[in-house]
């Protein structure tokens, strides 16, 4: 089979089929410290720098829960409305792989901490679909393999592969979906705003970076059609490498399309694991899955059950935060915002930036302008996120301030941010370097005025004659004067009144 | 200076202490022993020369500067099974995968061994990773034992107990999964403790089945392996299983039954662990032993433990499915031996040609049943079923400890067998470990101590004695009372009629060393 296999219309497939998805999301957890271990949970330190006897799996050393990762685990399973279980272990999951230190990954299998829950998912029209959670366990992350030589990055055909094992043993949890049926042409979409939706209570929760790109949010889409009416499930395949959010949407619209188009074929579906290409928004075929691997899961001998109290578990409960759809319905009813605006703002992920700015005392209008518009573009250009500029909510509060003041206009104001982004200071000592103050001493513009109407006789004499639109050319000789320091209006008014005289 | 090396530990720890002699004489003259002897015994694997005087100096220096000891037996020698980690000194666990692996950290046992001050001289011989009845699956040749050198000194730790036995030293560490420590110490005729499942870490003990293996202290007598034991015991936040509890006391335990005075304790004979298939040598030196307990005031009584009977086929099970999983580690890629890595081979060949060059035979067979017990399909037939029997001989002994304080059966069936005897009938070997398994599958105290020679092949013969979880000091008391009325009995220690080893005279330790 080629990577490009034939595709049935998008339209036919829904007319024909019903997908059924699965979706099962790896969440690295951002403890301070590892699942087992105490070496330090960051990314992006050199190899082998954070590593231990323990997360290299030496002989004779063994694993002690991290406590915060369990604590985790139960609050994301309160999220997503799942029971918390009284008694749960951990279970060896053996395979070889040379990122795996001990060739068998420590994980949950049949008791795992939370199970039988929901996430309501809003879509693009307000219609909200309500996913079912199978469970969400603990598990540990495995090193990374680098494939050096081969044309692919992959193991086949490599001259030779490296191995980093900072990332193993760092705290995953697994969040695996029911089957999500009667989504129809919709499936797509609904594949997109769980993730989402789930990217957004995991950063409210503040137990995960959920960056898709760095791989601390990971989606494995399983797929899978049955013909229209039907009850029973098709063969699925699972789709991993999905790195973004779109991603979610297109490896899932993809794979609809080309298991119809086999279907349609009178062919079968080969139950394997597929690669999605961002490049070409296609999927490929993995290892099979035919010979379903088989793990040997048992009880990891070296832990002890964890048995969460239920006095705990409420307590946990008490921490969840405002959920992140209805923190949206609140700031829309509050900030008065359209729809439009509402998604805008979310889609730049400026939500809680406003609502801190707004705390600081910024008009919810001038909060909401600086960060869609201006300092969106800003993080554009820098390559960050929105979140992650050097400019905080509080310092955008005080630039609104001083332009509601009269102190800076709109263009100062801007060169004021740049300044603080510049890590010049803040907005008082930016405005103070860099002497952006609005000219607002009539005396000092006066003679700018003066000036500039005596270099300009003829102009002058326009104005004097009642062409009062014939200002604008003094106005800008004397803002040029200034260093747009001035303000203009005023300066409109100084120069009316110089020649009305 | 020869006859330090025939001191108990706390004989020794006494005169270093007193600073009548220093504890670098005392590890010299282990050392020298250890030249002299180990061509004839192989107990050791690996000494460690250097580090053992330095250690022993460092002693000597704090006592010399007026400071207390670190520890009742600081400056007193060890011989450390070769399955703990010891930073920067070999540890192979009797394999060749491991060959040349020198590990970057400490076991918390060998930690604790070297903040008490205790002198390690080396690392003992052992079945490959602990899995045998005979130090035969040692992929560096077997160890013989001191009092016959054509029979086998017990298995795995064959080569503790025999260096205790040949007098290299008078202190050895040993880990127990089925019977390693026990087994080894009844064919010697030393003493071997298991103490309570998480009674010693198991952080650096290098795992054949986590939830069997405890480490533990031999010696040669009740007292010394209750020093031991309180130097190694405790709990330890890097060992999720280690129980969070003091340490039983012991040490009070053993000195309290050397006043010889079990009147008030209840000892039940297993009924199970008796009769038919034992050797009748072995049997009547138990019954001889139960006698002596009842003279020594102790009510006994027969207690039977009917699900004992499945204990042995629950074992082969558990613990191979474990090993299988835990033995996966040894993959080439990190550590330890690596084959076939010439650019021709993928990572996969590579791991594949290792783990067939690195294992032998008796691990790879274990590998292969528990892979085999933990597949799809026969999980709830084989390992499920396997711990079911666990709950049930736990159940047994709880009925048991109703009744009595301590249990008590012969520590094997028969005595020490000739090498080689059973190496082609791993079924054979297996029942070895017949009486001491079922203390490993429930998790509680166990130990082995002498308890006379079989009439007819004049080799020593041990006597089990079980306790409750965390009841550990029961059963020195009861085995300290045994030992102080045997030797009374015998005249002296039984391990002083070992017979005088050929000594190799003029080879240094550094040829001993391997």
């Amino acid at each position: 089979m080629t990577a490009t296999a034939e595709l049935m219309d998008f339209a036919d497939v829904v007319e024909r089929f019903d997908p059924v998805l699965g979706l099962e999301v790896h969440v690295e957890l951002s403890t301070a410290t590892k699942m087992f271990c105490g070496c330090a949970n960051a990314f992006g330190a050199e190899p082998n720098t954070q590593v231990c006897p323990t997360c290299l799996g030496l002989p004779g050393s063994l694993p002690v829960v991290n406590g915060t990762a369990v604590e985790s685990a139960i609050r994301i399973g309160l999220a997503l409305n799942c029971e918390i279980a009284q008694w749960c272990r951990f279970a060896r999951k053996n395979y070889f792989y040379p990122d795996m230190p001990k060739n068998f990954q420590t994980s949950q299998y049949d008791e795992p901490i939370a199970v039988n829950g929901h996430l309501d998912v809003v879509l693009e029209d307000g219609a909200v679909f309500r996913v079912g959670i199978e469970r969400a366990h603990m598990e540990e992350d495995t090193g990374k393999s680098l494939h050096v030589g081969g044309a692919t990055g992959r193991i086949r055909g490599a001259e030779h592969s490296l191995l980093d094992y900072n990332r193993a043993g760092v705290p995953l949890i697994e969040i695996v979906t029911k089957p999500i049926v009667g989504a129809g042409e919709r499936a797509p979409e609904v594949a997109r705003a769980y993730v989402t939706a789930l990217r957004d209570l995991l950063r409210a929760l503040r137990v995960s970076d959920v960056r898709m790109d760095q791989g601390s949010l990971r989606c494995d889409a399983n797929v899978s059609l049955m013909p229209t009416g039907s009850t029973e499930f098709g063969t699925r395949t699972e789709t991993k490498n999905v790195n973004s959010l779109r991603s979610v949407e297109r490896a899932v619209r993809y794979e609809m399309c080309r298991q119809a188009a086999v279907l349609a074929a009178g062919e079968k579906i080969v139950q394997e694991t597929r690669h999605f290409d961002e490049a070409t928004g296609s999927t490929s075929p993995g290892r099979r899955k035919e010979t379903a691997e088989d793990y040997r899961y048992f009880p990891e001998p070296d832990l002890v059950p964890i048995a969460p109290s239920r006095e705990w578990v409420e307590q946990l409960r008490t921490t969840l935060p405002e959920l992140p759809w209805e923190r949206r319905k609140r700031a829309q009813e509050q900030w008065g915002l359209s729809d439009a605006e509402l998604r805008d703002l979310v889609n730049a992920g400026a939500l809680e930036l406003v609502a801190e700015t707004v705390e600081a005392g910024a008009a919810p209008g001038e909060a909401r302008s600086w960060w869609v518009s201006y300092l969106a573009q800003q993080a554009n250009t820098r390559g960050v996120e929105l979140a992650d500029l050097p400019i905080t909510p509080e310092q955008v509060a005080r630039v609104v301030t001083l332009v509601a003041e009269g102190t800076l206009t709109n263009k100062l104001a801007r060169q004021v941010v740049d300044g603080v982004l510049d890590g010049e200071g803040g907005p008082d000592e930016v405005v103070e370097k860099r002497g952006l103050k609005v000219v607002s001493d009539d005396s000092a513009l006066l003679a700018a005025v003066d000036e500039a109407l005596a270099a300009n006789p003829d102009v002058a004499e326009k104005i004097r004659g009642g062409k009062v639109a014939a200002a604008g050319a003094i106005v800008g000789a004397v803002m040029k004067a200034t260093k747009g320091q001035a303000d203009a209006k005023r300066v409109r008014e100084l120069i009316l009144e110089r020649c009305a005289q | 200076m020869a006859d330090l090396t025939r001191l108990t530990a706390a004989e020794l720890a006494g005169r270093i202490h007193a600073r009548e002699v220093s504890a670098v004489e005392v590890a010299q003259a282990h050392l020298d022993r250890i030249a002299a002897v180990d061509p004839a015994v192989h107990a050791f694997l690996h000494v460690d020369a250097e580090g053992a005087l330095a250690a022993a100096r460092a002693v000597d220096e704090t006592l010399a500067a007026g400071r207390p000891p670190a520890s009742p037996l600081a400056g007193v020698p060890l011989a450390l099974k070769d399955v703990f980690t010891t930073e920067g000194v070999p540890t192979t666990c009797g394999s060749k995968i491991l060959d040349g692996w020198l590990p970057p950290y400490d076991a918390t046992v060998t930690r604790r061994l070297k903040q008490a001050g205790i002198v390690v001289l080396g690392k003992t011989n052992m079945d490959e990773f602990a899995m045998g009845s005979s130090t035969e699956n040692s992929a560096y040749g077997p160890t013989r034992n001191p009092w016959n050198p054509e029979r086998i000194p017990g298995g795995s730790g064959g080569g503790s107990a025999a260096a205790l036995a040949a007098f290299q030293a008078p202190l050895a560490i040993g880990t127990d999964t089925g019977g390693s420590i026990r087994q080894p110490g009844a064919v010697t005729g030393t003493v071997g403790v298991k103490p309570t499942y998480g009674g010693v870490s198991r952080y650096g003990l290098v795992a054949f089945s986590s939830s069997l293996d405890q480490g533990g202290p031999c010696a040669r007598t009740v007292l010394d392996a209750a020093l031991l034991h309180e130097v190694i015991g405790g709990h330890d936040p890097l060992d999720s299983t280690s129980i969070d509890a003091p340490v039983p006391p012991v040490v009070a335990a053993a000195r309290q039954g050397a006043a010889g005075d079990l009147s008030g304790v209840r000892v039940g004979v297993v009924t199970e662990l008796d009769g038919e298939g034992y050797q009748p040598g072995v049997l009547s030196a138990f019954h001889a032993a139960v006698e002596q307990l009842r003279a020594l005031g102790a009510e006994v009584v027969k207690v039977s433990c009917p699900h004992f009977d499945y204990g042995l086929s629950a074992y082969y099970l558990i613990a191979p499915s474990e090993c299988s999983s835990n033995l996966a580690r040894f993959d080439a890629m990190r550590y330890g031996l690596r084959e076939g890595d010439d650019g021709t081979h993928s990572a996969e060949e590579v791991m594949t040609l290792t783990r067939e060059a690195g294992f032998g035979p008796e691990v790879k067979r274990r590998i292969m049943l528990g892979t085999y017990a933990l597949s799809a399909g026969y999980y709830d037939a084989y390992y499920g079923q396997a711990q079911k029997v666990r709950t049930l001989i736990a159940r047994d002994f709880a009925a048991a400890y109703e009744k009595v304080d301590v249990l008590v059966s012969p520590t094997t069936p028969t005595t020490a067998f000739r090498i080689g005897e059973k190496v082609d009938d791993p079924l054979a070997m297996y029942r070895s470990d017949l009486c001491t398994i079922p203390a490993n599958l429930a998790g509680n105290a166990a130990m082995s101590v002498p308890c006379g020679l079989a009439e007819e092949d004049g080799l020593p013969v041990g006597l089990q004695i079980m306790a409750p979880t965390m009841q550990d000091h029961r059963m020195y008391r009861v085995a300290a009372a045994y030992e102080v009325a045997r030797d009374a009995a015998e005249g002296g220690p039984l391990i002083h009629r070992v017979p005088e080893l050929p000594a190799t005279v003029g080879r240094g330790v550094e040829e001993v060393a391997r």
